[in-house]
């Protein structure tokens, strides 16, 4: 699903992200990159939403190669993938409704269908109900999920997800976690970098362990298998 | 089965269109409602662009009533020939119906030398200076007045060549001059007005490409979100783009009102000069096509603005996280 062969990210200001980044995640598998601040997990996400370009090998998602993706095609490329920041990046001047249906609303979903399907998406992560609220009004924990319902609702194929907890107290962190593996759980391949290590043990997750620009460590999914992956 | 599939294709393009023309009304009225929301910052924006799109209207309406006074207001447009002396009455009567029959005449008036001997006896004072001569010395003359479609310089001048020309005249004589030199200047009039045109139309596309511009700014945010969530250029752009369209249908309107305005009140001004050299002239103001024009040149240039403005610094806007 998601391929990474020798991938080199250097920035315009001469900075290497990512240097040598190899491996290869599942279709339905579900993954945690982990690593300190500044081994390219960001980058790398960044890379497979084709955010960002890579300077060297090769990124492949789905069946796409990033680096041959023209201009025009990342819209549509963008849409097969829901992407969940750590600050959440919701319109505070719409309705919950609003930002959950932004998705559909920019891939020309129609009206009614649009309605059903932000109603599921907000009923998933549990804030059904809250549609005509502004996210102003609600916690962080509320508005993260918000993000969620927004990732999902147009059932991508990937879910990316970028220190998803990482503004969140470990209670809500874990319940953020369970949406994720729910939706894994019917097959979506789910990527989330995160350096909460206490969240990680919890859940028995494959895990990439990236320094230095490279995968330091490849831990496959442990005890009890949370993997649905081949 | 294959009618299945046919079938299929026709409701998901029903669905496709459904949502594109959905889309379209809500972001167009959405477009509307952000417009009124700043109403004081909107209703600037349309008195900018009605002005620029008055002035040259307004020198249009200027150069329509010069050729409108210009033409057909009697004595220069009427061509005096003079026929040869030696002519008598009736042979004069049969030029006159010659030249009457010319389809760039519109109407000849007989003096025959006789007539003009009474004329000239009663508006003279020569009387008994003419009463000693034995030969009337005047010749029989036409006045002609030119068709109207030929009342243009170079038609006047082929007019009067074909007079000259024939036998029995003497002598043509029109002064056409002043007719040329008020054609020379509604020429230019054109030009300026016409120049004016386009340098205020550019003025426009700036205007509500500026405007637009700060338009993206303020949404930044929404846009890189969209573009994130993958929205394509063209979605991102398009409320821009009616923004930009009803902007300058507005300024359109204010400029059809601002025309309307001005005639109105230099009316009764232009009536009163009028009525004093004995006309009932009524100032013109622009014909009605000429009025929805002025909107449909709003409304493009308010689309085009934004349409260059928004692609460009949209380019530029690729999201960052």
């Amino acid at each position: 699903m998601i391929r990474f062969e020798g991938v080199g990210k250097r920035y315009a200001n001469g900075r290497d992200a990512l240097v040598d980044a190899t491996f290869h995640v599942n279709p339905g598998e579900m993954v945690f990159l982990t690593g300190h601040s500044g081994a390219g997990k960001s980058t790398l996400l960044k890379l497979i939403a084709a955010i960002e370009r890579p300077t060297r090998g090769e990124v492949i998602v789905g069946r796409q190669k990033i680096s041959e993706l023209a201009r025009a095609a990342v819209a549509p490329f963008r849409r097969h993938i829901g992407m969940v920041f750590q600050d959440h990046k919701l319109l505070y001047d719409r309705p919950v409704f609003d930002n959950v249906a932004l998705p559909l609303v920019v891939d020309g979903v129609p009206r009614r269908e649009i309605e059903k399907r932000v109603r599921a998406a907000l009923d998933q992560v549990g804030l059904l109900g809250r549609e005509s609220g502004f996210p102003m009004e609600l916690s962080t924990g509320e508005q993260q999920r918000v993000g969620i319902a927004r990732a999902v609702v147009s059932r991508p194929a990937i879910l990316i997800a970028d220190e998803p907890t990482g503004n969140l107290d470990p209670d809500l962190a874990i319940d953020v976690m369970g949406i994720f593996q729910r939706f894994n759980g019917v097959g979506t391949t789910v990527v989330i970098a995160t350096h909460d290590v206490h969240l990680i043990e919890r859940f028995p997750v494959r895990q990439l362990h990236l320094g230095q620009g490279r995968v330091l460590r490849d831990d496959p999914a442990t005890v009890h298998g949370a993997d649905h992956g081949g | 089965m294959a009618d299945e599939a046919l079938s299929a294709v026709q409701r998901s393009f029903r669905t496709r269109l459904d949502g594109w023309l959905e889309r379209h009304a809500q972001v167009s009225v959405a477009s509307i409602g952000r417009l009124y929301a700043r109403p004081v910052a909107t209703l600037m924006v349309w008195l900018v662009i009605g002005v620029a799109l008055a002035l040259p209207a307004l020198l249009q309406v200027v150069v329509r009533n010069l050729e409108a006074v210009g033409p057909g207001q009697g004595r220069a447009y009427s061509i005096d020939v003079f026929l040869k002396p030696e002519l008598g009455t009736a042979r004069a009567q049969q030029v006159a119906e010659r030249v009457g029959a010319r389809d760039d005449v519109a109407k000849v008036q007989l003096i025959t030398a006789e007539q003009g001997l009474a004329e000239f006896r009663l508006r003279s004072g020569f009387g008994e200076a003419l009463d000693a001569l034995t030969d009337n010395p005047l010749p029989a003359t036409l006045v002609i007045t030119p068709a109207p479609r030929a009342t243009n310089p170079a038609a006047l001048t082929a007019l009067r060549t074909a007079l000259g020309r024939l036998n029995e005249v003497d002598q043509v004589v029109a002064d056409t001059q002043w007719l040329e030199r008020l054609q020379a200047l509604l020429a230019i009039s054109r030009r300026i007005s016409d120049g004016a045109g386009i340098l205020l139309a550019v003025a426009v596309l700036l205007v509500v490409g500026q405007v637009v511009r700060g338009d993206i700014e303020t949404r930044r945010a929404e846009i890189e979100v969209s573009k994130l969530l993958g929205a394509s250029d063209g979605f991102v752009r398009r409320p821009f783009l009616y923004t930009g369209l009803w902007y300058g249908l507005g300024g359109g309107l204010v400029a059809w009102w601002l025309v309307v305005g001005a005639v109105a009140w230099a009316g009764p001004g232009v009536a009163r000069v009028a009525a004093l050299y004995g006309s009932d002239y009524q100032l013109l103001g622009l014909p009605m096509a000429g009025y929805f024009s002025l909107v449909a040149t709003g409304a493009v240039l308010g689309w085009l603005g934004s349409g260059v403005a928004a692609t460009w610094r949209l380019r530029q806007l690729e999201p960052s996280v």
